[in-house]
């Protein structure tokens, strides 16, 4: 992939920010270290078009920390607010009332926008092959409220509507929902899983993606301190295990074939799970279903790696399918801006006009 | 151009001349007809807007909004449940003071499931921050839509409009319709500039306090306010380029009369002839049609209902627990109004049930009645509609399962 692409390294990261510090958001967020890159890449005349969700708060009235333009819409139907945007620059562009400039749309969503509620309008807009980039920030639950279960929450996960208690030791009752699967049946132009942890990979698939007309599909692993239950400066930590221990398998889907583009060193899955407060009951030796759960997440990865040809055994160097430089060795510096940067001090948005013409 | 063209044809007509460029459909009965008409003429190169088929109201009203945003004149219709689908976006589009179309043909709500019309879809969103248009004509209906882009277009403005015909009444109903021949300077060039690499806005962010969430709702109002300063601008310009006259209350044999009924849209077509027999047994009876609801012409209508009597609200919708809704805005605005008229409240026309001239004449007696002291409504139920049901369920019970 790395051949004929602009970033081949992680020196050739863009230095241009087009996310900046000042948001509310929590410390050690990965969605917005995921954000932050694919920013970097997309450049200065990106359009986001935002989904009920934790980077709601990327913009507060009437402040900014973001370069590019904003609209927030609603849960649902944040795919739909780019299909708005990306006709209305078609047709005055197709009748010469504007000039074709090169405007690129992201739509941002949580899980619950992506997995569940905004699941329709996400299909339709495959559908209708729309020009646009799709970012998925999945960290496996409802966060924004409070971390409640979704349709990404894994198998044994506790979350706040599926907690721990004496009739259900395990948490989460559910499998993962295969969202992967369910947008690449509908063969969009572009579609991969990134993590932050994996600043090379997720750039050079937006890289990839950007040279395609059609939905660019990005399922991104968004390690979430808050919820899933872990100190600020795990987030890259939680990320990179999820990748290596087969459970968040860094993958695209490109003219009709899949390719893994990290083959994991299968590190045991426990050292993942023990990072986190969510599945702190499946160490809880009290806990009858503890073991079996375990068996169950373990099982589930080496069949899912089984069906890709491949063991999960543990390795001891980590293989990279194009045999550049993972980057995760950088990746701690991606987080500085995230951390306790007091909010408010962004610069000022050119909040849209008509907000306040009405002023008598 | 006359011509005689369906409600639902006008309506299309009105987004044809306003020269939109962007329309996202999704088909509902009794308004499909409006977007198979534009989906034709685009395809045959008559107008030039970009159609694009959407998969639900929702995310056709949320495309709508943000291509209005993204700098493109936009132009959307529906009815009824696909209001209701959409209902979540009506509050959010005006909210981003979105300022496109949407035609709305009016239909009961479910359940029970009905194609028929009544005001209950439009007026559960009458406070949403969209304009609101009930025509009673196809004409109207025409005037309406092109009315609702100059003055949602206004800078002062810069909300939404909702035009309002009833399913099937208006909307598969032949008129005689004058079509202008172009617009000229009758509606000004879209106001908002496309999104550009100089213009990226940020629009609908969050607000963290209740006070910066209250000035942005209270804008609302005060542009509602504005508007209707502009609606009387843009009835005055539209009288003036094309011969026809609008009013925001439109009344009909309303100057002499004692009595006025009250009501909205193409069932006032009905009173019309109701009045005029009415006023053959010797009671001076006249109509008082609101063509705009929001925003509300309180002076208006107040002027209107000056030295009546009595004012009989029809009501085509049904509050239950309360009554009727516009009832309610009548009654509030005339609250404290010095020798303001008796008023009397009747439901009428649910799901598209057609009121008799009795019917009509049955309000007035009741309205002249000296002991009218019901506070509640009055349901217009006549034996015609009880023999209906009577016979609906008969056969039911003769073949049905209970026979057996």
């Amino acid at each position: 992939m790395a051949g004929d692409l602009s970033i081949k390294t992680i020196r050739e990261t863009p230095l241009e920010e087009y996310l900046h510090p000042g948001s509310s958001m929590c410390p050690g967020c990965g969605a917005q270290v995921m954000i932050r890159l694919m920013l970097k890449v997309l450049g200065p005349k990106t359009f986001i078009v935002n989904a009920a969700g934790c980077m709601t708060l990327l913009q507060t009235y009437p402040y900014s920390n973001l370069k590019s333009g904003w609209l927030y819409t609603a849960f649902a139907s944040a795919p739909a607010g780019a299909q708005g945007i990306r006709d209305a620059l078609d047709s005055l562009i197709s009748q010469g009332k504007a000039r074709d400039e090169g405007i690129k749309i992201l739509v941002l969503t949580g899980d619950g926008g992506a997995y569940d509620i905004g699941l329709q309008a996400t299909s339709a807009a495959m559908d209708r092959d729309l020009d646009f980039y799709y970012l998925c920030y999945d960290n496996e639950a409802y966060g924004n409220t409070g971390f409640q279960q979704s349709g990404a929450s894994p198998y044994g996960s506790s979350t706040t509507t599926s907690p721990i208690g004496r009739l259900n030791p395990v948490g989460t009752e559910k499998r993962k929902k295969n969202l992967f699967e369910i947008w690449k049946a509908h063969n969009p132009a572009y579609l991969a899983t990134i993590s932050p942890s994996h600043p090379l990979d997720l750039m050079q698939k937006v890289e990839e993606a950007a040279r395609r007309k059609g939905p660019k599909m990005f399922i991104g692993y968004a390690s979430c301190p808050t919820g899933m239950g872990f100190d600020p400066s795990l987030s890259i930590k939680v990320a990179q295990l999820a990748v290596d221990t087969g459970v968040w398998p860094l993958k695209k889907y490109v003219d009709g074939k899949v390719i893994h583009t990290m083959i994991p060193k299968f590190v045991p899955v426990e050292e993942y799970l023990r990072l986190q407060a969510r599945f702190r009951h499946l160490f809880d030796e009290n806990n009858p279903a503890a073991k079996e759960a375990i068996a169950k997440i373990k099982d589930e990865i080496r069949s899912y790696w089984k069906a890709q040809g491949i063991e999960a055994k543990a390795r001891h160097h980590m293989v990279i399918a194009d045999g550049s430089c993972c980057g995760s060795c950088f990746s701690s510096s991606f987080l500085w801006f995230s951390w306790g940067i007091p909010s408010g001090k962004g610069k000022p948005s050119s909040l849209h006009t008509n907000m306040e013409v009405a002023m008598l | 151009m006359l011509d005689l063209i369906t409600g639902n044809e006008a309506i299309a007509w009105g987004a044809r001349l306003a020269q939109v460029d962007y329309v996202p459909i999704y088909p509902i009965t009794p308004q499909t007809e409006i977007v198979e008409k534009l989906s034709e003429w685009a395809a045959n190169g008559l107008i030039r807007a970009r159609i694009t088929k959407m998969e639900s109201e929702h995310s056709m009203i949320t495309a709508a909004g943000a291509a209005a945003l993204a700098g493109a004149r936009t132009f959307t219709a529906t009815s009824s449940q696909g209001l209701l689908y959409a209902f979540e976006m009506l509050y959010n589009v005006s909210g981003w003071r979105a300022p496109f179309v949407l035609a709305n043909v009016s239909r009961g709500l479910a359940a029970p499931l009905t194609l028929l019309p009544d005001h209950n879809d439009a007026l559960a969103a009458r406070d949403s921050g969209f304009l609101q248009f009930y025509a009673e004509t196809c004409q109207e209906a025409l005037d309406s839509v092109l009315i609702a882009y100059r003055v949602s277009e206004s800078r002062k403005v810069m909300l939404p409009s909702m035009v309002n015909i009833d399913g099937f009444y208006l909307s598969f109903t032949r008129e005689k319709v004058m079509i202008p021949d172009e617009l000229g300077d009758f509606l000004p060039p879209y106001p908002i500039p496309a999104i550009s690499a100089g213009n990226m806005p940020s629009m609908g962010p969050t607000v963290l306090d209740p006070s910066v969430y209250s000035y942005f709702k209270y804008q609302m109002h005060l542009a509602q306010i504005s508007a209707l300063d502009e609606l009387k601008k843009a009835i005055s310009d539209y009288e003036k380029d094309f011969g026809i006259k609008r009013a925001l209350i439109d009344e009909y044999m309303a100057d002499d009369a004692d009595y006025v009924i009250v009501m909205t849209s193409s069932f006032a077509t009905m009173a019309r002839k109701a009045i005029k027999f009415i006023r053959e047994k010797g009671i001076k009876v006249g109509l008082i049609r609101p063509w705009v609801l929001r925003p509300f012409p309180r002076d208006d209508l107040l002027s209107a209902l000056a030295g009546k009597r009595g004012a009989a609200v029809f009501d085509q919708d049904i509050s239950p627990g309360f009554g009727g809704a516009l009832h309610a805005e009548i009654a509030s605005s005339l609250y404290g109004a010095p020798d303001a008229p008796r008023i009397a409240s009747f439901i009428g026309g649910l799901g598209g049930k057609e009121p008799t001239i009795e019917e009509f004449e049955f309000m007035i007696r009741e309205l002249i009645s000296p002991d009218l002291t019901r506070r509640g409504p009055v349901m217009l139920w006549t034996d015609r509609d009880q023999r209906i049901l009577d016979k609906q369920r008969s056969i039911a019970l003769r073949g049905g399962v209970v026979g057996r």
